[in-house]
């Protein structure tokens, strides 16, 4: 990204100013934009410095163990990160789950399968998804699928799939419509443009020869798309998966509405849960400064940046190996 | 946090007034974490004054403020962040005062330095959705209550219920809890009552802003938890009585002391409000749950106000002094006509009293 945009930048400024200029500009010029740069490490340096500093009370008196302890009880002052890293895991991996076959479906389309007249507002649809600001989900999620999820399809799997002996946890509880299930199928909503967007491109960028080679020797659409376009580009679509994640890893508002914010770890899909980001957003507000509970919160966002940075970095590793 | 730039901005413009109180805790938790930023935006003059904190006490102080700004000319720009978040920024200096459903413990009080004392009281009342069940018809008792909050009663024609309601019938749902998942004053009050009614949740769970619950779904703010009982057929949370009275739920009856039942409504508050020992309470922290009183609705609670002791600028403290007292002369028209019950006269008067410790601001007695 950088290396293409300084190429893009110097032949124009030359051949704009026409005679190169004298005196200081550019040096003043480069100073400006490398401190631009250093800005931004130290914004990130800086928010990782806070994060740990707040939440040093809470990992001096819990230790490591607040890292795996199930507890979140602002009365006996005793606090744990398991519950909502259990919530936003969990909610994380319901929509990728959901959402990479419905984002491969449709980058599929949008390559191989539409008409150009088709493709073109298509793929701007699919991007304009990706626009839709997260508050509007949550409310559509709140208002049509959590009632929706209470009235008929907890009820439903309940009598059909609940029946089975080992399926039967994953479906008890009381029908809320809120809870882990419903907060993956939001994010499933939330990231599937921009899986396909990264999906489409990837498969874009592939070399029309070798398709061509493929369907030369016979093979059917899904035939090439499953022999040469997939294993040819694997690591970038992973990549793109990897981006997705780390988005609805840090979810909040939309989350929030449909999740049933409770700090328990059930194995009901349908239970409620709690992911870090929206405990954060609720319980922030009322944390009494210099408390263990806002301490302990600051300890719960430091252990969020670590592991979106964590999924971010592999998406980096792996696309740029797939590159 | 970009989704609560986006909530504030639809908060301003009011464009969606239903979701007031959903979206307060996403502009809260922005406006909390830049405190200064949010309120140092406009130098106020000496007649503006600036308070932070409870959204319980949010729609009253705004009525004051829009009705006192003709009347005195102080004009108040008030944050509805929550009761913990009034208190910090007050503590912080960052407001000339902080609003507080739960009062301060009088030691916290003394080392920051601030003078507490109550505006108005309000009622929180439980709400269900149980199909072909009239408003009020249900009958509880605290004890079953805090056994439906905690799970322990966990269907609807349990016979602890059936007791207690001759004649009703009721369904064989499961019973849904559904709480406040943002910490809230609402949720102290209503857990403070639980754990008066109910020694087992006094033991187990006990009572703060925000709780372990042991079961249940949490919804933000009061719409979230109504449209989440709404929503879940044999759901119970509870709200804050202006909210359910203007959105008509289904409230429940509840036994007062005494043993008889009582609907909530401004007449029961007013009983709990009368029968209160307010001469014994230091700062003002009075208790009204489950008073003496006959058909006083039990949990009842006062919301307070937080001043500075040692204000920076007495001027803008006596601004301060000047509007409560506003409120007290004239503002009870407009706390009863939105369910907020006013202090009994002799308790306005001793407040009154009480600001004579705040050093340097002058408020016509």
């Amino acid at each position: 990204m950088s290396q293409s945009v300084r190429t893009a930048t110097w032949p124009a400024a030359a051949s704009a100013g026409g005679a190169r200029p004298s005196g200081f500009g550019d040096p003043l010029f480069g100073l400006l934009v490398r401190l631009c740069g250093l800005l931004v490490l130290l914004l990130i340096g800086g928010i990782m410095l806070v994060m740990a500093f707040g939440g040093r009370e809470a990992f001096s008196t819990f230790g490591l163990g607040f890292l795996w302890s199930p507890a979140w009880n602002p009365v006996t002052n005793r606090f744990g990160a398991l519950a909502p890293v259990y919530g936003t895991i969990v909610t994380a991996v319901i929509g990728l789950l959901i959402a990479v076959p419905f984002a491969f479906g449709v980058a599929f389309c949008l390559t191989e399968m539409a008409p150009r007249w088709l493709a073109g507002p298509l793929g701007t649809a699919v991007e304009l998804l990706a626009a839709v600001p997260s508050i509007i989900f949550g409310m559509w999620g709140f208002f049509v699928i959590v009632p929706a999820m209470a009235r008929h399809v907890q009820p439903l799997l309940r009598h059909s799939l609940g029946q089975l002996p080992l399926l039967h946890t994953l479906f008890s509880g009381p029908p809320f419509g809120t809870g882990l299930l419903t907060a993956g199928l939001i994010l499933a909503v939330m990231i599937t443009p921009f899986v396909a967007a990264v999906m489409r491109d990837v498969f874009n960028s592939m070399p029309a020869v070798l398709k061509e080679s493929a369907y030369g020797l016979g093979s059917t659409r899904w035939e090439v798309m499953r022999l040469v376009v997939l294993p040819w580009s694997r690591q970038a679509v992973i990549g793109g998966i990897m981006l997705g994640l780390g988005r609805a890893l840090g979810e909040t508002m939309a989350v929030t509405f449909v999740i049933g914010n409770t700090n328990r770890i059930s194995a009901s899909l349908f239970s409620p849960g709690n992911t870090i980001a929206s405990l954060i957003a609720l319980e922030f507000p009322e944390s009494a400064a210099g408390s263990l509970k806002l301490s302990s919160l600051l300890a719960l966002g430091l252990i969020l940046m670590l592991i979106s940075f964590v999924t971010l970095f592999c998406s980096r590793l792996l696309l740029r190996r797939g590159a | 946090m970009r989704s609560s730039a986006t909530s504030r901005t639809v908060l301003r413009s009011g464009a969606c007034p239903g979701f007031r109180q959903t979206l307060f805790a996403g502009a809260a938790t922005l406006l909390a974490a830049l405190p200064t930023l949010a309120l140092g935006a406009a130098p106020a003059a000496a007649a503006d004054i600036t308070g932070a904190g409870s959204t319980f006490a949010a729609p009253i102080y705004g009525a004051w403020g829009a009705a006192a700004k003709s009347a005195t000319g102080t004009s108040l720009n008030y944050q509805a962040l929550g009761s913990g978040a009034g208190q910090n920024q007050v503590i912080a200096r960052t407001v000339d005062f902080g609003a507080s459903d739960a009062p301060m413990a009088a030691d916290k009080l003394s080392s920051n330095q601030l003078l507490q004392f109550p505006t108005v009281m309000g009622g929180v009342v439980p709400i269900v959705n149980l199909p072909g069940i009239a408003p009020n018809q249900i009958k509880l008792t605290g004890e079953v209550l805090a056994q439906l909050f905690s799970g322990e009663i966990s269907q609807w024609n349990d016979p602890k219920i059936a007791a207690l309601n001759p004649g009703v019938k009721l369904p064989d749902t499961a019973v849904a809890p559904v709480h406040r998942a943002d910490g809230s004053g609402t949720t102290f009050v209503f857990t403070s009552y639980l754990s008066k009614a109910n020694p087992d949740w006094k033991s187990k769970v006990g009572a703060a802003s925000s709780i372990s619950w042991p079961a249940g779904a949490g919804a933000k703010g009061n719409d979230g938890v109504a449209a989440t009982v709404r929503n879940t057929e044999g759901g119970i949370g509870y709200v804050e009585y202006a909210y359910a009275d203007k959105n008509h739920l289904t409230t429940t009856e509840l036994k007062d002391k005494a043993g008889a039942f009582v609907a909530p409504n401004f007449d029961s508050f007013s009983k709990a409000a009368a029968a209160a020992d307010w001469n014994n309470a230091p700062n003002f922290a009075v208790d009204l749950l489950d008073t003496a009183g006959t058909g006083a609705w039990p949990i009842v609670s006062a919301t307070f106000v937080l001043v500075p002791t040692n204000p920076k600028d007495p001027a803008r403290a006596s601004a301060v002094l000047g509007f409560f007292d506003w409120g007290f002369r004239n503002g009870a028209p407009i706390a009863q006509k939105m369910q907020y019950v006013p202090l009994p006269a002799a308790v306005q008067a001793s407040v009154r009293q009480s600001w004579s410790k705040v050093a340097g601001a002058k408020v016509a007695q």
